[in-house]
């Protein structure tokens, strides 16, 4: 019976991590070109996608390596670029049943990524750890493949190409979001004015000057407070991201 | 390159795991305040939707081919929602419109 709960979990997981890894395989060529171009080998390369598993801090990562900032100036630029997943890691840990293991709380961890963290709080209940190390066990190596394919063959392709594999990861976050918008307008006026404010902050001059990182952490906390103080979500389940699918 | 590689991955890799894992595996338990609870619900659908506009329009280099990305993107999710889907016709719009434009 626990068995094949946890097969079952697996396989599911797996499933859902068939379109990431595509998605990821074709995202992350853009970073292997970047760092073939930094003139690291391939295979530096992957091991950087193998352990940092994130489009932005990899992008900073090899930003760092070329420009040979401090190693304090590696983990800020780490930092900053990554905080959104201090948010994530809190909402996804609300969504695990308390005794969840510490061991498997850390190996979702280090999976934890935009895509998978996505499909999974957009699955009812709680999160099983088989599902995530499901997902993880297919996306994650179509993200460090990906990275070798881009750093070994990237300059043979077009760059109309490249652009346009690389766009998918946003026709993924758009699948994640705007089906979200349609369940209730409290999120679609959410979304609608985050994306909005997004749109300002790149073209206001004092607040266009900061990272990209900083500028998503700031729109973030700032929608999200003013969403929580006006719309809070009603008291009760024991698992809080389900509440939206419950009161829509 | 030189050797320090191997030190930036180091340091660039512990950050990046505790950011992932630590919140989850400190925080066990149901958090019953019920404002942090409607703001860590909140959270990823307001980043993502950050993270997506205006980058999708202005990553491609052309407006035009970023605003057909968008759109194209916007009627599958709403339509379907399938990742692969939207990713998919995401990336075909941007080619196409791409080759023609270029």
């Amino acid at each position: 019976m626990k068995k094949q709960f946890v097969r079952q979990e697996f396989r599911e997981g797996a499933k859902v991590g068939i379109p990431v890894a595509i998605g990821y395989f074709a995202s992350s060529i853009a970073l292997g070109i970047m760092a073939s171009r930094a003139g690291l080998h391939p295979l530096k390369a992957t091991f950087v996608s193998m352990l940092l598993n994130a489009s932005a801090g990899e992008y900073a990562f090899f930003t760092t390596l070329l420009g040979a900032g401090s190693y304090a100036e590696m983990a800020i630029m780490q930092f900053v670029a990554n905080a959104r997943y201090l948010l994530m890691s809190c909402a996804i840990g609300q969504k695990m049943s308390p005794s969840l293991a510490a061991g498997r709380r850390l190996s979702i961890g280090f999976g934890l990524t935009d895509e998978l963290f996505g499909a999974a709080v957009a699955r009812p209940g709680f999160v099983s750890a088989p599902f995530y190390y499901g997902m993880m066990s297919i996306a994650l190596p179509g993200w460090a493949l990906g990275t070798l394919f881009g750093a070994l063959l990237g300059d043979l392709l077009p760059t109309v190409a490249v652009t346009a594999l690389g766009m998918g990861l946003y026709g993924m976050f758009l699948a994640i979001v705007i089906p979200k918008a349609k369940t209730s307008k409290v999120m679609f006026g959410g979304i609608f004015s985050a994306m909005l404010l997004s749109l300002f902050a790149t073209l206001l001059p004092g607040i266009r000057q900061l990272s990209g990182g900083v500028r998503i952490i700031v729109l973030t906390v700032l929608v999200s407070v003013v969403l929580s103080v006006t719309f809070p979500i009603p008291d009760g389940p024991e698992s809080p991201t389900d509440v939206g699918e419950v009161a829509s | 390159m030189r050797a320090n590689y191997w030190l930036y991955l180091l340091v660039a890799a512990l950050v990046t795991f505790a950011i992932r894992a630590l919140p989850m595996f400190f925080i066990r338990k149901p958090i019953r305040n019920r404002f942090i609870r409607s703001f860590l619900y909140y959270v990823p659908f307001v980043t993502l939707s950050v993270m997506v506009f205006p980058a999708i329009v202005t990553e491609p280099g052309n407006l035009w081919v970023g605003i057909g990305a968008m759109v194209i993107g916007v009627i599958t999710a709403w339509l379907s929602g399938n990742l692969f889907l939207c990713a998919s016709s995401v990336c075909i719009i941007t080619l196409v419109l791409g080759l023609l434009l270029h």
